[in-house]
């Protein structure tokens, strides 16, 4: 396991092999078994693209979701999550500790299909005892990355 | 109509003026220039630190500081010097400053009058030598040479000391060549040092720069140095902070104590919201410190097999955020070099020689840019190589 090496690919999943082997002095080689090993072991999980919808008509509506759910005598919340995973609708679904017990965050073409999501999918569900539906209106950072404009480099050209 | 030369300090206008004022010209009038000339961070001060700064402003803490900087600040500032250098100072041996450069500007003063003479390794930073011109003083140069990774020989410094030597001004991690100087290196030079006894004005701006298991060591740690020696240091590029102006100097009480009374009618006291800032980057910054160095770190090895890749060999600077590539290659001089690349790619570099004449032959690179800004830079310059060769 190469901790160095997952964090630059956690900040860029897209730095080559040669780039990445001369960042961390090791060889390409090197770079490249270590990620399929990485790989196998399941750290790394896959390599996505943060993309900015909302500048493109296509953009989706997400919410977030809070799931009260009974647990289960042996396995607690397990079942419920592992169900609720499956959905393609589903990009995440978290245990929580506080107020609720599942975070689900949802993804739809429009408020109205994740609405109806929630409505026909989550809340019948066995176990589930009540939901809590929250849009998100707006993303300004997501996953490192910021959305809304940065702080830029105002630095000039030249400077001793 | 008033004759100005007549009225102006000769010693102040006599100055040389800067060697990148002519690129700095240049530069302006082109768009998308890939700038590698740079000497300060690219981060933005960490937010746990600029809030600090912000809550003193909510909190109306707008007035001036005790002159020598607030007492919290100055302990957290010897705390840190313990816990990260081993260094023991008590804080009445801080002086919190406008920067490190208000620093180097007291040290010189309190230290140098009329007639001593102020040793100056080169190629270094910039202020140096003017400063030395003002208080009256003259600077003497010794050249560093590259085939020791610009490292100062006892042999060297031996060679430049007169009866009027007082002051020797030690720039490492150094400013532009990324050289440091190991322990083994300043246990040469200390006895030269003491032998002639000598003060030490210890410019440590990047002490916490220091890369591939390399940890700064500062010379005041060396037997019979302590007291010799004035450290300069900020917050300016280990905390990315250069905006805050803040920095501090550290030397023993009689040295501080003069300072702090120059100090005291020239500025006052240091920015108080800056202050504020400074003591949460000390308490809790230094995670980010980690943060940055790991990030300068992987630049480094890209930028410094990207130019030996080019042909243009490159010493493995081990301090700062610099390399000093050799362009003796190209048979340019570092002004030629630096004005036909930016002129035909669009890239700015800084020529060696604007730190010094001995500079000459190298161009100064900064790594403060992202790995995308870097990997574009180094390419132009790949293709403005080959387009050299290719028309000789
Ligand atoms: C070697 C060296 N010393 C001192 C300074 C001054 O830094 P500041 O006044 O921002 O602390 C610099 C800035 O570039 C430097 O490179």
């Amino acid at each position: 396991m190469n901790k160095k090496l997952l964090k630059l690919l956690e900040k860029n999943a897209r730095y080559t092999t040669t780039d990445l082997a001369t960042m961390l002095g090791i060889t390409e080689d090197e770079v490249r078994a270590q990620i399929e090993e990485m790989k196998k072991e399941g750290l790394i999980r896959g390599f996505k693209t943060v993309v900015d919808w909302e500048r493109l008509d296509s953009a989706y509506v997400s919410a977030l979701i809070e799931l009260n759910v009974t647990p289960l005598p042996d396995s607690g919340f397990e079942e419920a999550a592992k169900k609720i995973m499956k959905y393609d609708e589903v990009e995440t679904v978290y245990l929580m500790s506080g107020g609720y017990d599942l975070c689900v965050i949802v993804k739809g073409k429009t408020f109205q299909e994740v609405a109806m999501f929630v409505g026909k999918v989550l809340a019948p569900m066995k176990g589930v005892i009540s939901t809590a539906t929250h849009f998100v209106l707006r993303r300004y950072k997501e996953l490192d990355i910021v959305l809304c404009g940065d702080e830029g480099d105002d630095r000039g050209n030249f400077w001793l | 109509m008033i004759d100005y030369s007549k009225k102006l300090n000769s010693k102040a206008a006599a100055l040389k003026p800067s060697g990148i004022r002519r690129f700095f010209d240049i530069s302006e009038q082109m768009e998308n220039v890939i700038s590698l000339g740079v000497g300060e961070p690219d981060f933005q001060t960490p937010w746990h630190i600029r809030s600090a700064g912000i809550e003193s402003l909510e909190n109306g803490k707008t007035r001036y500081t005790a002159n020598r900087g607030m007492e919290p600040l100055r302990k957290e500032i010897v705390a840190y010097m313990k816990r990260r250098f081993n260094l023991t100072y008590s804080p009445n041996e801080a002086l919190v400053t406008v920067g490190g450069s208000e620093a180097i500007d007291l040290a010189v003063r309190a230290l140098v009058e009329q007639g001593d003479e102020v040793l100056i390794p080169q190629p270094s930073f910039v202020c140096y030598e003017p400063i030395v011109a003002l208080a009256g003083g003259t600077s003497v140069i010794i050249e560093l040479k590259s085939d020791n990774d610009f490292v100062l020989t006892p042999e060297q410094l031996e060679e430049k000391i007169t009866d009027k030597t007082k002051v020797l001004v030690l720039p490492y991690p150094c400013n532009p060549t990324g050289g440091i100087m190991r322990k083994e290196d300043l246990e040469k030079i200390a006895p030269v040092i003491i032998k002639h006894d000598l003060m030490v004005i210890s410019d440590e701006i990047y002490a916490e720069l220091t890369y591939s298991g390399e940890r700064h060591i500062s010379i005041a740690e060396i037997d019979g140095m302590w007291e010799r020696t004035v450290i300069v240091s900020g917050f300016s590029k280990t905390y990315s902070m250069t905006g805050w102006r803040l920095g501090y100097a550290l030397a023993p009480d009689p040295i501080t104590a003069l300072m702090t009374k120059i100090h005291q009618f020239a500025i006052m006291s240091a920015p108080t919201t800056s202050q504020y800032a400074a003591i949460e980057a000390l308490k809790n910054g230094d995670d980010d410190i980690k943060k940055m160095v790991d990030e300068y770190d992987t630049r480094r090895r890209l930028v410094v097999d990207g130019f030996n890749k080019i042909g243009l060999t490159c010493f493995e600077p081990l301090g700062a955020f610099y390399v000093f590539p050799c362009i003796k290659s190209t048979g340019l001089t570092s002004e030629e070099f630096c004005e036909k690349l930016l002129y035909s790619k669009k890239v700015a570099m800084v020529p060696g020689t604007a730190f010094g004449d001995c500079g000459e032959g190298f161009v100064r690179v900064s790594y403060c840019y992202s790995v995308e800004h870097l990997k574009e830079a180094l390419n132009r310059t790949g293709e403005f190589i080959k387009e050299l060769k290719g028309s000789e």
